[in-house]
Formats: structure tokens, C-alpha cells, sequence
């Protein structure tokens, strides 16, 4: 049938099929634009920002006060403040979303996996502002009613724990997914000299999947760097160069929203101040990425 | 004599260690029964946590949810505070958000997957997509801050938002697609081709089909992390305070419709719910919260929707 067209229809048709090949190659490559276009935003902004702040002072200097009268350039503060919570909230993502991956992957029968695992990426899908809200209004008052009475309003202990739960979903999904991607005859020789199933879990299964699931930690971690709604609602907006996270600290995110909400004139060094601190962010996070990247396409070629 | 002595020996030393072997074992079954018990408790911990926040939210903010909070200005007096001019902004933004993130999206989805020769430029592409996926959605907001409304003067306009958000949740959709795509079998693939399909014939009509409960599952995850998102809505400056409407894309004069509404200015759900947390006083905790209820409906609703729809579709479809 196909052998009816006319040579004319022929030449159309394949114009059409070239053209519609171009028009979906146009749209992939639009996805490096959007790259490129963050790199070269950023790099742009803050080389006006780096001619008037050196490099050294923004990176050694101990306070952060660029909207001050006597404005200080010292990234360390918010350096300091986007860790802090990270930490924290590691520490409450990394065991429970470690436990529930092996839980899930190896203990919960198909049944319990099939309903508690969208029931847990539900917690991904609240938007941030309501996690900011909860951190606020909840955590917080929570924690001063129990443990820490003396504990400001303000603080990047309930801000960490709350993005901890928020990333619990990807630590906890993306684990089990390498742990499920594992090839159950290790598993079955490991039953079959007599290991119990939580031995062939944590000695077998956990370092199977170990790249897997580094790359859901690295995942999770470059999440908790770039989250900003928690921590620009209850971790308060001042720089603070601190380890305890019992105090109110900025992280870089809640600087940029708060100089954002207020109204800087475009081309200022506080303008620019928001671009040099999300060259920072940005560095950080690809770094993140790239190394989950890796660490992704090496637990692929294992099995 | 001397042989008995082992002999004596020998059954009390097996004694000694089969004790030892089931004290042992009671200890690892032990374990086992403990990693039981925890892994579960740790598994629900993430649910109680959800549960906790949705009921907190409801207590405060149940007693707002009115029809004339939805239909109400934002206003002064915490009362008569509403949302109207929030979820209408919202609702436009989605508008434009999706028509630019869902045809780019999905053609640049097929393109990776149907027609991506192997080479360096495609490793480029893939690598960028996947990164794109990982950039913290304030640097978005960056972006389109130096780029659209300085560089391009497009403004603090729907327009803009609208599209910032499409570049934030491009990455999602042309994953998806992917991920849908490559379910599909070859052998329909190859059948199509058989039968003397070009390849677009093949795509458009048979790949695309079989693949859209999968692209239409990251259309739906894409638009509800679209409208929850906060921050790079901030940072290109997103009016906290809008009182009015923008112009009605449709009009009862020829040509009937009109684009004003994409160059004004808007609020959307969740700037207005954090505006209402970030006031001095508690009068307005209760308006954020019903507005972080009514956020929330919308976007747990819409990924249950997801999930539901990803599940029929594993059940249904066995290749």
C-alpha cells in the first residue's frame, strides 16, 4: 500500500518526518539551554558581585550583612546554616528512611509494601510551605513543651527535622529500589547456609545495593541543601555562625527569599549578593548530583 | 582406660557447644524479631508524621474554611481575609506552566528515546536532564529573575511565573515520558515499522498511545510540584497583596479572547499562605492554614490521582 505513493508524496513525507525529527531534537536540546542559561545568569551576576567583594573576604570573612550600612561579605554564616540543617536533617531521614527501605524490601510482605510505599511519597508531595507552616506551628512548640523548654521560636533544629521528614520519601523509596534490584539468588544463598533474613539483609542485600543507595543519600542531601521554604518560615533570617541547632540561623535559601521580599533595586550589591549566594547553592548541589549520577550508573552496570 | 577418657569427654564438650550453638541462635532469631518490630515502627513513623500535620492543620484552620474564604480578597481583617485572587493566579499560572512544560517535555522525552542516535551530544542532553532534576527550584527562580525580568523585561507577570514553574518541571515530564516510552515493547515498535510506518507514524500512533497513562502520570505529578512551589515565585517577586482579578481572557467583543492577563500581576496559594504565616500576630495562622488545606487537597489529590493511575496502569498492562 504503502507502495501507492507518488514519488511527490514520497519527497513530502519525508520533509515531514526530517522536520518533526528537528522540532523534538529543538525541544531536547531547549533542556541544555535552560543549563546554560542558569550557569551563565549566575557567573554574570556575580562577577559584578566579586568586582567589588573578594573572593578571599567572601570566603573567610565571618559575617554576612550586605544590607547593613557598613555591609560584611562572608558566606561561612550561610554556609554554616544550610549544613546545620542539613545535619539535622540527616540524621532524622538517614536511619528511619535506611530502616523502612530494608523493612519494606525485605520483610514487608507484597501486600504491606504495595500500600505503605505511595502512602510514603505522599510526604513528597506536600508543598513546602505547609512543611514550613508545620515546622513553625507544631515542631517547634512541640519541642518546647517537651524536651527543650528554653528553645527560641525561631530555631534550625525543628526547620532540619521537618526537611528530614520531607526527604524521607527518597531515601527511603530510592533504597529500596536498589535493595529490590539486587538479584535474589545472593539472597537465596545466603538463606541456604543459614543466615536469618535480617543477617542476609544488612550483610548481604545493604552492601549489594550499597551505591544505589549512596546515590538516594546524595539525592536526599542535595534536597535538603537547595529546600528553602522550611527554614526561610521557622529557622529564622539571621545569619548566624553557629554549630548548635537549637539557635535561629539563615541558610543560603532563606537569604535570597529575604532579600527578595524586600524591594532592592536591580543592579545593587544586595541584588547582586543573591546571585553570588546561589552560585554557591547551585556548586554545591551539582556537585551532589553528579556525584549521585555516578554512583547511580555504577549500581546499573553491576548487575 | 585411657580411650574412655575422651570418650567421657566427648559427649559434654558437643553438650557445652550446642548450648552455646542455641543460645546463640535465640540470640540472632532475637534480632531478627527486634529489626521486625523497629523496621515497621520506622516505616509508619513517616505516615504518623503526615497524619500529625494534616491534623494540625485542620484544627487551626477547619473554622476558616468558608465559601466566602474562597471567594473573599485577601484583606486586612484576618475574618474576611480569603483566597480568591490565589487560586485564580494559581489556576492561570498552571495554564501557561503546562502549555509550554507538556509539549516540550514529552517531544523531548521521545526524542531521547525514539530517535536520540548514541553519541556524545545525547550523553550531553541525558546527563543535563538529569542534573536539571537536582537544581534547587530557588535557583530557577534566579534564573528567570536576571533572564525574564530584567534581561527580557517580560516583568513580574503570570507570563513570567507561568514559565519559570514550565522550566522548573520540565525535567519531571521528560523523565516520565521516558520511563513510559521504554515500557513499551519493541515488538509493537517493530511491528508498526514492519508494515512500512515512518517513523513518526510509529511514534504518534502507536508508541505515544501505550505510553500516555505513563506521560500523563508525570503531567499530573509535575503540575501538582508546580503548584506547591514557593520560592522561586519569591525571588522573581510575586506580589503578596492582590486585590483584584486579572482581566478575564474572555471577552463578549470580537476577537473574544484576549491576553492581557498574561503581563499582570498575581498572587497563588502558597504565597499567599506564606504571607498570612509571616505576619506579626496569630489572627492570620488560621487563614494560612485553611489555605495550606485547601493547597494540600489539591496537591495530595493530585498525586493520589498519580499513584492510582500508576498502579492500574502495572495491574492492567502485561506486555
Amino acid at each position: 500500500m504503502a507502495s501507492k505513493l507518488t514519488p511527490e508524496q514520497r519527497r513530502r513525507q519525508r520533509q515531514r518526518e526530517s522536520l518533526i525529527k528537528a522540532g523534538l531534537f529543538a525541544a531536547a536540546a531547549s533542556s541544555v539551554l535552560v543549563t546554560l542559561g542558569i550557569v551563565g545568569v549566575l557567573l554574570y551576576e556575580s562577577a559584578e558581585f566579586f568586582r567589588h567583594v573578594s573572593l578571599q573576604l567572601f570566603l573567610t570573612d565571618t559575617v554576612w550583612t550586605p544590607l547593613f550600612d557598613q555591609p560584611r561579605y562572608g558566606i561561612l554564616p550561610l554556609l554554616c546554616g544550610t549544613l546545620l540543617s542539613t545535619v539535622v536533617a540527616l540524621a532524622v531521614a538517614a536511619p528511619l528512611g535506611l530502616t523502612a527501605a530494608v523493612y519494606l524490601s525485605e520483610f514487608a510482605s507484597p501486600r504491606v509494601r504495595e500500600t505503605i510505599k505511595p502512602a510514603l511519597e505522599m510526604l513528597s508531595g506536600v508543598p513546602t510551605v505547609v512543611y514550613g507552616f508545620f515546622a513553625l506551628l507544631f515542631v517547634t512548640p512541640l519541642l518546647q513543651k517537651t524536651i527543650l523548654p528554653s528553645l527560641p521560636g525561631f530555631n534550625i533544629l525543628s526547620a532540619g527535622i521537618v526537611i528530614g521528614i520531607m526527604i524521607l520519601p527518597y531515601i527511603a523509596s530510592l533504597s529500596e529500589d536498589a535493595m529490590r534490584a539486587v538479584p535474589q539468588a545472593l539472597r537465596d544463598g545466603s538463606l541456604a547456609i543459614g543466615a536469618t533474613k535480617y543477617e542476609t539483609a544488612v550483610k548481604v542485600v545493604l552492601p549489594a545495593a550499597f551505591s544505589g543507595i549512596a546515590a538516594a543519600f546524595v539525592l536526599a542531601i542535595s534536597r535538603a541543601v537547595g529546600e528553602t521554604m522550611v527554614v526561610a518560615i521557622a529557622a529564622g533570617q539571621q545569619p548566624n555562625l553557629t554549630i548548635d541547632p537549637r539557635e535561629p540561623a539563615a541558610t543560603i535559601t532563606a537569604y535570597i527569599v529575604q532579600v527578595a521580599l524586600g524591594d532592592l533595586p536591580h543592579g545593587s550589591i544586595g541584588y547582586q549578593s543573591i546571585f553570588a549566594a546561589g552560585l554557591v547553592l547551585f556548586l554545591m548541589t551539582l556537585t551532589f548530583n553528579i556525584l549521585a549520577f555516578w554512583l547511580r550508573r555504577r549500581y546499573r552496570e553491576a548487575y | 582406660m585411657t580411650s574412655t577418657a575422651p570418650q567421657r569427654n566427648e559427649p559434654s564438650r558437643a553438650f557445652d557447644r550446642s548450648e552455646a550453638r542455641r543460645a546463640r541462635n535465640a540470640g540472632r532469631a532475637m534480632r531478627e524479631t527486634v529489626f521486625r518490630i523497629v523496621g515497621l515502627v520506622a516505616t509508619i513513623l513517616g505516615l504518623v508524621a503526615l497524619t500529625a500535620l494534616i491534623v494540625d492543620l485542620v484544627i487551626s484552620g477547619y473554622p476558616r474554611l468558608t465559601w466566602d474564604f474562597l471567594t473573599n480578597f485577601p484583606s486586612r481583617r484576618a475574618s474576611q481575609a480569603g483566597i480568591l485572587s490565589a487560586w485564580v493566579g494559581s489556576l492561570l499560572i498552571i495554564l501557561v506552566t503546562t502549555s509550554v512544560a507538556v509539549p516540550v517535555g514529552v517531544a523531548a522525552g521521545i526524542y531521547l528515546e525514539e530517535y536520540a542516535p548514541r553519541n556524545r551530544l545525547t550523553d550531553i542532553i541525558e546527563i543535563n536532564v538529569s542534573n536539571l532534576a537536582g537544581v534547587p527550584s530557588i535557583i530557577y527562580g534566579l534564573l528567570a529573575l536576571g533572564l525574564f525580568v530584567y534581561g527580557l523585561g517580560t516583568g513580574r507577570s503570570i507570563f513570567t511565573a507561568g514559565l519559570t514553574l514550565a522550566l522548573l518541571i520540565l525535567p519531571i515530564i521528560i523523565v516520565a515520558t521516558r520511563e513510559a516510552i521504554r515500557s513499551v515493547p519493541s515488538s509493537l515498535r517493530e511491528a508498526a515499522v514492519g508494515l512500512g510506518a515512518t517513523d513518526w507514524q510509529v511514534t504518534r500512533d502507536h508508541i505515544l498511545p501505550a505510553a500516555m497513562p505513563g506521560v500523563l502520570t508525570g503531567v499530573i505529578i509535575g503540575t501538582s510540584r508546580a503548584l506547591g512551589e514557593t520560592a522561586p515565585l519569591i525571588t522573581i517577586g510575586a506580589l503578596t497583596f492582590i486585590a483584584f482579578l486579572p482581566t478575564p481572557p474572555i471577552q463578549s467583543t470580537p476577537p473574544f479572547v484576549n491576553m492581557h492577563w498574561l503581563w499582570e500581576g498575581y498572587t497563588v496559594l502558597p504565597i499567599q499562605a506564606f504571607n498570612w504565616i509571616s505576619r506579626p500576630g496569630s489572627d492570620f495562622l488560621a487563614n494560612a492554614a485553611a489555605a495550606s488545606i485547601v493547597l494540600l487537597v489539591i496537591t495530595l489529590g493530585l498525586n493520589g490521582v498519580a499513584i492510582w493511575l500508576r498502579a492500574r496502569l502495572r495491574r492492567k498492562l502485561k506486555w
